[in-house]
């Protein structure tokens, strides 16, 4: 037993020394611990509301108000950082439940096969063969538009890789020694599912959750610019870029839309780097490594 | 390989029959049709016989029926917004669409194959760096947001660029009117191309310059551009086939924001309107045949792949 935690131990170090080697991944983390923690801590870092009417309309940024003010007088600052939270939790909210599912139906596809595998595949394809923005858009369409229906569309769109991933794996480790030897001495079909098959294809499903992160936070953006997302007053980094397709505010007010643009592309670069960095570092041999 | 397209048609059919019947039941929970008629001036009475004449009350299955009936006819319905036929509005909107998405693939394509191989060659140089830097910048900027950026720059400050449209209204026409409006959406979408691709193809090349072949093909001291040319870049055409079956999808579905910001009279607009004013026919229509021709693309992709590498069988 003990023999065993110290390796695992190693290979959780050895890991982490590779990911230290990729310099843009540790700056993608060090911007995204900045941007998490100004957005969580928001309340103790900003004096104003993001909902409350402080200042004139429209105002360009001064001393005051860092980012100047919107068109209803409320302080852009308080609304970028509000509106971080709220991408934030959109991204890591369905990304979770797509992630979920994927697994779900993956290892149910891969252990059991058969018919069963069929079935889930084959579905699989045809959600996969609608134009992925487009589903998004049809089901925002349906959907009251809100917080809650943006995370249950995005969680249940984005699914069928990770379960095809799941599924590849799952076939390789059904007939690997290890857990043959299980089920022949007679484990519970739970413990090879979900104790030696699972633990064993999680890695490479969290390295992909990281891309499914990014993509989340990129089509929370796009569907609350449209105005199918998150709705004003609250605030998100889509929302906020919302305004900017009216000419005036687009040619007169940069202030308003640089910012939350500007936010969105660093908190998807740094995503995209470390789970670049995460991928090479678990499997060194796959990527051929970048940078 | 004729045996090998009937047998991966025959695959690909059930698939396209669930399609169908997502598609369909898609726009049927979205709600009754109905709702868009409805105002104060219109009567219940009047949407009964409404109802009754576009077949609502009948059940499901027999809509569902009716509605592949008339598609197996080429008959996509009548636009609930605009009354015209669905498939001639498809028809007078699918040019500038493919236009537009053909030239920012050309240009992706023209962009990416070069450039990634030229970041697997030279790994972890200066302009490797700058490669893979600007793949991850190309993968992470929202497209609406680049899009706002360019017409800001060169419609606002410059005042170069027309901000949208396909031609001047009232102006002569012509090539290049129709060029510098197509200049900020080719830019947008050949850049959302562009990130993953230069990835995938540097990360391919990077795999085949590794393999024991090249070795060989090396220590025999052919040189260095020999190398690369004869033996490195054939087998490097598969991964290239790959990202061209990726940007199938992408052809279809990627253009609707970014003809919505630069009002591209294309697919993209048509079906956002569509979707905006729930104009079910439309967009069921548009659903239909961008997955049909998603699963046509990953067949032909599979046959492309048989006929630059020998080593894939067709079963």
């Amino acid at each position: 037993m003990r023999k065993r935690e110290e390796k695992s131990s190693s290979y959780i170090h050895m890991i982490f020394q590779r990911f230290r080697r990729h310099r843009m991944a540790l700056s993608g983390v060090v911007i995204l611990v900045l941007i998490t923690g100004a957005a969580v801590f928001a309340p103790l870092l900003i004096r104003y509301s993001p909902l409350e009417i402080v200042g004139k309309f429209s105002a360009p940024p001064d001393q005051n108000f860092l980012l100047g003010t919107d068109q209803s007088g409320r302080d852009v600052l308080a609304r970028l950082l509000y509106g971080t939270r709220t991408s934030l939790l959109v991204g890591l909210l369905a990304t979770t439940l797509s992630t979920a599912i994927g697994i779900l139906l993956g290892l149910v596809s891969g252990y059991f096969g058969g018919i069963l595998d069929m079935l889930i595949m084959r579905f699989t394809d045809m959600v996969m063969s609608f134009p992925y923005i487009l589903l998004i858009l049809v089901c925002a369409a349906i959907f009251e538009p809100g917080l809650k229906s943006i995370i249950l569309i995005l969680g249940f769109v984005d699914w069928p890789g990770a379960a095809r991933l799941v599924r590849g794996n799952t076939l390789a480790l059904r007939e690997s020694n290890f857990v043959k030897e299980s089920r022949l001495s007679g484990m519970p079909r739970r413990y090879l599912l979900f104790s030696e098959i699972l633990p064993n294809t999680l890695a490479p499903v969290l390295v992909y959750a990281t891309s499914v992160l990014a993509l989340s936070i990129l089509d929370e953006a796009a569907l609350s610019f449209l105005g199918m997302g998150v709705q004003p007053p609250d605030p998100s980094l889509g929302n906020m870029l919302n305004g900017a397709q009216s000419l005036t505010i687009l040619t007169s007010k940069p202030w308003l839309w640089i910012p939350p643009g500007l936010v969105i592309v660093l908190l998807v670069t740094a995503i995209n780097f470390i789970g670049d960095a995460l991928r090479d570092a678990l499997d060194p041999a796959s990527g051929g490594g970048s940078l | 390989m004729g045996k090998y397209i009937f047998k991966r048609l025959l695959i690909a059919l059930p698939v396209l029959i669930g399609i169908t019947v997502i598609d369909y039941l898609l726009m049927t929970a979205a709600g009754n049709p109905l709702d868009m008629i409805s105002g104060a001036r219109v009567s219940e009475a009047a949407k009964a016989v409404r109802a009754e004449q576009l077949g609502l009350n009948d059940p499901i299955f027999l809509q569902y029926g009716r509605w592949i009936w008339q598609i197996l006819h080429g008959n996509f319905g009548i636009s609930l917004k605009t009354r015209q036929p669905v498939s001639e509005m498809i028809l007078s909107h699918l040019g500038p669409t493919l236009l537009l998405m053909g030239v920012s693939l050309l240009i992706s394509f023209l962009f990416t194959i070069p450039f990634g191989v030229y970041s697997a060659v030279h790994q972890y140089q200066a302009g490797d760096y700058l490669i893979v830097g600007f793949s991850f910048f190309a993968m992470s900027i929202p497209g609406f947001f680049l899009s706002l950026l360019l017409i800001y720059i060169f419609t606002v400050r410059l005042q170069l660029l027309p901000s949208g449209g396909m031609m001047t209204l009232g102006g002569g026409g012509g090539f290049l009117d129709l060029a510098r409006h197509m200049v900020m959406p080719v830019l947008v979408l050949s850049v959302s191309m562009t990130g993953t691709n230069l990835r995938y193809i540097r990360s391919a090349v990077l795999e085949i310059l590794g393999a024991d072949y090249l070795r060989t093909a090396q220590a025999k001291g052919i040189g260095r551009f020999r190398v690369i040319s004869r033996h490195a870049l054939r087998n490097a055409l598969i991964p290239v086939i790959t990202v061209f079956g990726m940007e199938i999808p992408v052809l279809f579905g990627g253009s609707i924001i970014v003809e919505q910001i630069f009002n591209w009279p294309g697919l993209g607009l048509l079906t956002m309107s569509a979707i905006l004013s729930r104009d079910y026919p439309v967009i069921m229509a548009v659903g239909l045949i961008s997955a049909v021709i998603v699963l046509i693309g990953n067949l032909v992709t599979d046959l492309l792949y048989a006929l630059a590498d020998p080593q894939v069988t067709l079963t």
